[in-house]
């Protein structure tokens, strides 16, 4: 079944994620450890690992990329951090995936923002087209007066091309527990990559709308709207490839830390 | 505790004699699990009960007492408040390793106070887990108001999470806890009763400073109960009167995390004592309890009803409540709970009149106060302002010849925004000892104020300071540091007093939340404005954007922790040593740094 073999494909990126930052966790030796111990206290602040699954969801109306997953993760301490991030989709229908990887080092800048530097791999496969490209990555992180999460970052492949993505979302709390979350994320590309269907200047957005309920803080089932858009050049090469330009999505997904 | 409610805890009986004034005490530390909230509870209790027994003294006796650690894992017990040889004030890492697994320690001290006090563990984040108790001492002499009867009653916080998972989550999530949070239907209401205009500037005030109103408490009732003796206000603990009597309660918060508003419906209560330490009576409705500190009151109870003793948490996510019956199976009337307070303005520091802000009324708490365009200057971020009241840079040069025992004055942030985690710096900072704090003091009811506390008489060598030490309370909640002058423990100097110099020790407090500032093994005299009346205490709340000064002689050589008792606040680096010289026969002499 080509749907199961989707489904797969994005519980190995899931697991992959997990894995990474648990190598990560033992590799990063700049914080200090101060693993918990009933001595001293105050020792300072310690080691913690946080994986978010900001998005894993579902397109239950079974159109071209039914899965969508954004995972973040960090290890380390307050101010130096070491980061993982993975975004992309798993389709059923053409078994096609796309995935963007990164593994970043991040440093406090600000009480609110952490500068990321790192190594980013973007994997696409298609039937009888798969393509890799890998680069280098600069990046923010962090909270924009007004709570907005904005992170922008600078990706420059190792074939000279340079893209900018800004992923922006909020959190508006219409309840204690329901949670409205618009999330913007973007790509605008210097140059044509068309094994990866990217077009120069503004390529691609996608807005979603999830509203998530918060049965317990980390555990929160959501249902959303996502609206996909090629521009330009990418719309062009979307349709070449025989795909659409544009995409509404109505998903149904978990919000998961821990 | 005995958890049946229909006993009567009578209070304290008369102290039995100690055979050549030596009181000795057997403390077993041990994994146990209780029922709590209907619950198991696997808890680390003293001598198997949660709180630990009430340890008795008289002043003058020499107390020992053996602990014993049948944990796993280190522990230790400091006994908070009491003036005692540095080696047994029970700090691992600073006044001794700490007691291993199986292993005893005996504490050895003379007992030299009176008063209210209480004990706990030093380790780790045992104290969140039960490891507390109370530790009362009788005067030498009879003294002090009369009363018929004494009931000891702790508060604490109870949470069926593992501590280390509750820090874990705030670390990745600080407003985990907070489900009181600003929803959509609060911006509705607001736009209703001040506008849209009005709403609208208040809420891009708070959020383009990243700081939340409804951060008032890290960990809430959405992981605590509370408990009162080790009940929960379902099941309260029972104490007993009889009518007409005059009723002592001292009362301890031994909380890991919360705050507590003490009021007794019905009944107003006479403040008698304060860290232990007695003060001229205060007749109030109302008190707030920092964690860590102690209060005794007198309330005389006039009839045969039950009276419930009602303890509120700061951010009201939830309470604790005793019962005080003349017999048993009464059941006392629990007030009305009361909506969650709001920081305002003045909790960034920004409503003081001498540094501008004109125009903006902040007298309604609770009721959102927008802003009404500052003129003054925004609170600044360490990011970026750098110099953020530099123009008031200079230290208050009066302040290090302002008499002793008077309140600070107003003073402008300094150009230290405290490294680049620190979230926050208020533009001044000013005494906040004659206001009620966040959610009180709006209702009608007298509250307590720190202003108010005088000691019944002057200490001896009540004397003006010779050197100031200005430290700084400062953090973010968006990824959970707490530090003093931006720098955590682990990474910071001691803090160095000559043996015998007499030192104003200022508080600045630069974050948005209550800090309860414990000093250990010298008492602090809080400047407030009562001159040689100055209250002695072992715990100050600082409020947010408060200065607060008090008064330590330096008179006991060794090292001694000096830390922020938010256990959680405390754990990740809130903390320093204070290191006291050794006499060298020549304390004339003070070093003015």
């Amino acid at each position: 079944m080509p749907r199961e073999r989707g489904v797969k494909r994005a519980v190995i990126a899931l697991h992959l994620a997990i894995a990474l930052c648990g190598a990560g966790r033992a590799a990063s030796a700049q914080v200090r450890d101060s693993v918990p111990h009933a001595g001293t206290h105050g020792m300072g602040w310690g080691r913690e690992t946080f994986v978010l699954t900001e998005v894993l969801e579902y397109d239950p109306s079974g159109g071209e990329r039914p899965m969508l997953f954004d995972v973040l993760a960090w290890t380390g301490g307050a101010s130096r951090r070491l980061w993982f991030k993975a975004d992309g989709s798993a389709a059923t229908v053409e078994r096609a995936t796309h995935g963007e990887y990164q593994l970043l080092y991040g440093r406090m800048l600000s009480p609110w923002w952490d500068l990321q530097l790192g190594a980013r791999a973007d994997l696409r496969t298609a039937p009888g087209a798969n393509a890799t490209r890998a680069g280098a990555v600069v990046g923010l992180q962090g909270l924009a007066p007004g709570w907005f999460e904005l992170e922008p970052s600078l990706f420059v492949t190792s074939g000279g091309n340079l893209s900018f993505d800004l992923t922006a979302s909020y959190d508006l709390f219409l309840t204690q527990r329901v949670v409205l979350q618009p999330r913007l994320e973007s790509t605008v590309a210097l140059k044509d990559d068309e094994a990866f269907g990217i077009g120069r200047g503004l390529s691609s957005t996608s807005f979603a709308l999830r509203t998530r309920f918060e049965i317990r803080r980390e555990f929160a089932p959501y249902v959303g709207v996502v609206w996909e858009r090629g521009y330009g050049r990418s719309a062009e090469l979307a349709r070449l490839a025989g795909e659409s330009a544009g995409n509404s999505l109505l998903v149904a997904g978990l919000r998961l830390w821990r | 505790m005995a958890p049946d409610a229909s006993n009567l805890d009578a209070g304290l009986g008369p102290l039995p004699p100690s055979p050549n004034g030596v009181r000795e005490y057997d403390l077993t530390i041990a994994e146990t699990t209780l029922r709590l909230d209907g619950r198991n509870a696997r808890a680390t209790t003293i001598n198997g009960t949660l709180p630990g027994p009430i340890l008795r003294f008289r002043e003058g006796e020499q107390a020992v007492i053996r602990v014993h650690n049948t944990l796993s894992e280190d522990t230790s017990i400091h006994w908070h408040g009491i003036i005692l040889p540095p080696e047994m004030d029970g700090v691992p890492g600073l006044s001794f390793p700490g007691i291993r697994p199986g292993e005893t320690f005996e504490y050895r001290f003379s007992v030299n106070q009176a008063g209210t006090y209480w004990y706990h563990s030093h380790s780790g984040l045992q104290e969140q887990l039960g490891h507390y108790g109370a530790l009362i001492i009788e005067p030498a002499e009879r003294s002090g108001p009369a009363c018929d009867r004494e009931h000891v009653l702790v508060l604490s916080d109870w949470t069926f999470e593992n501590p280390y998972r509750v820090l874990s989550q705030l670390k990745k999530q600080p407003d985990a806890y907070n489900y009181q949070r600003r929803t959509v239907a609060d911006f509705f209401r607001d736009v209703a009763r001040d506008g849209l205009g009005a709403t609208v500037g208040d809420r891009w005030m708070w959020a383009g400073m990243r700081m939340n109103p409804t951060d008032i408490a890290d960990v809430t009732g959405a992981t605590y109960c509370y408990l009162l003796n080790g009940q929960v206000a379902e099941a309260p603990w029972v104490a007993q009167f009889a009518p007409g009597e005059r009723v002592l309660l001292r009362i301890i918060n031994a909380a890991a995390g919360s705050y507590f508003d003490v009021r007794v419906p019905g009944l107003p209560m006479t403040v008698v004592q304060v860290s232990g330490q007695p003060v001229e009576p205060i007749e109030t409705d109302e008190f707030r309890i920092a964690i860590a500190e102690t209060y005794d009151v007198i309330v005389q109870v006039p009839d045969g009803r039950a009276y419930a003793v009602y303890a509120e948490a700061m951010d009201r996510s939830g309470f604790t409540a005793a019962t005080l019956a003349p017999q048993p199976g009464m059941v006392a009337n629990l007030p009305p709970r009361r909506k969650r307070p709001l920081l305002t303005m003045a909790d960034m520091g920004m409503d003081h009149s001498a540094m501008g802000g004109e125009g903006m009324d902040h007298s309604s708490m609770g009721h959102e106060t927008p802003p009404s365009a500052p003129s003054g200057r925004v609170p600044s971020t360490a990011a970026t302002d750098e110099h953020a009241g530099h123009d008031m840079g200079a230290m208050d040069l009066a302040s290090s010849r302002r008499a002793p025992g008077s309140l600070p004055t107003e003073t402008a942030h300094g150009p230290d925004t405290h490294g680049v985690g620190n979230a926050m710096v208020p533009v001044s900072t000013k005494s906040r000892l004659a206001e009620p704090g966040v959610g009180l003091g709006e209702d009608g009811r007298r509250v307590l104020l720190y202003s108010q506390l005088r000691s019944v008489a002057p200490y001896p060598e009540f004397r003006a300071p010779t050197r100031e030490i200005e430290v700084h309370l400062t953090g973010n909640m968006e990824r959970f540091t707490w530090a003093i002058d931006g720098v955590p423990y682990d990474r910071a100097a001691p803090i160095d007093l000559t043996f015998g110099e007499r030192v104003r020790l200022t508080m600045v407090n630069d974050t948005m939340m209550n800090h309860p500032m414990h000093l250990h093994g010298m008492w602090m005299e809080l400047e407030n404005g009562q001159g040689d009346r100055s209250p002695r205490i072992h715990t100050i709340n600082v409020k947010p954007a408060e200065r607060v000064s008090l008064l330590v002689t330096a008179d006991a050589p060794g090292r001694w922790a000096f830390h922020c008792h938010v256990l959680y606040h405390m754990e990740v680096g809130m903390f320093r040593e204070v290191r006291v010289s050794a006499p060298t026969g020549h304390e004339g002499h003070h070093d003015a740094a």
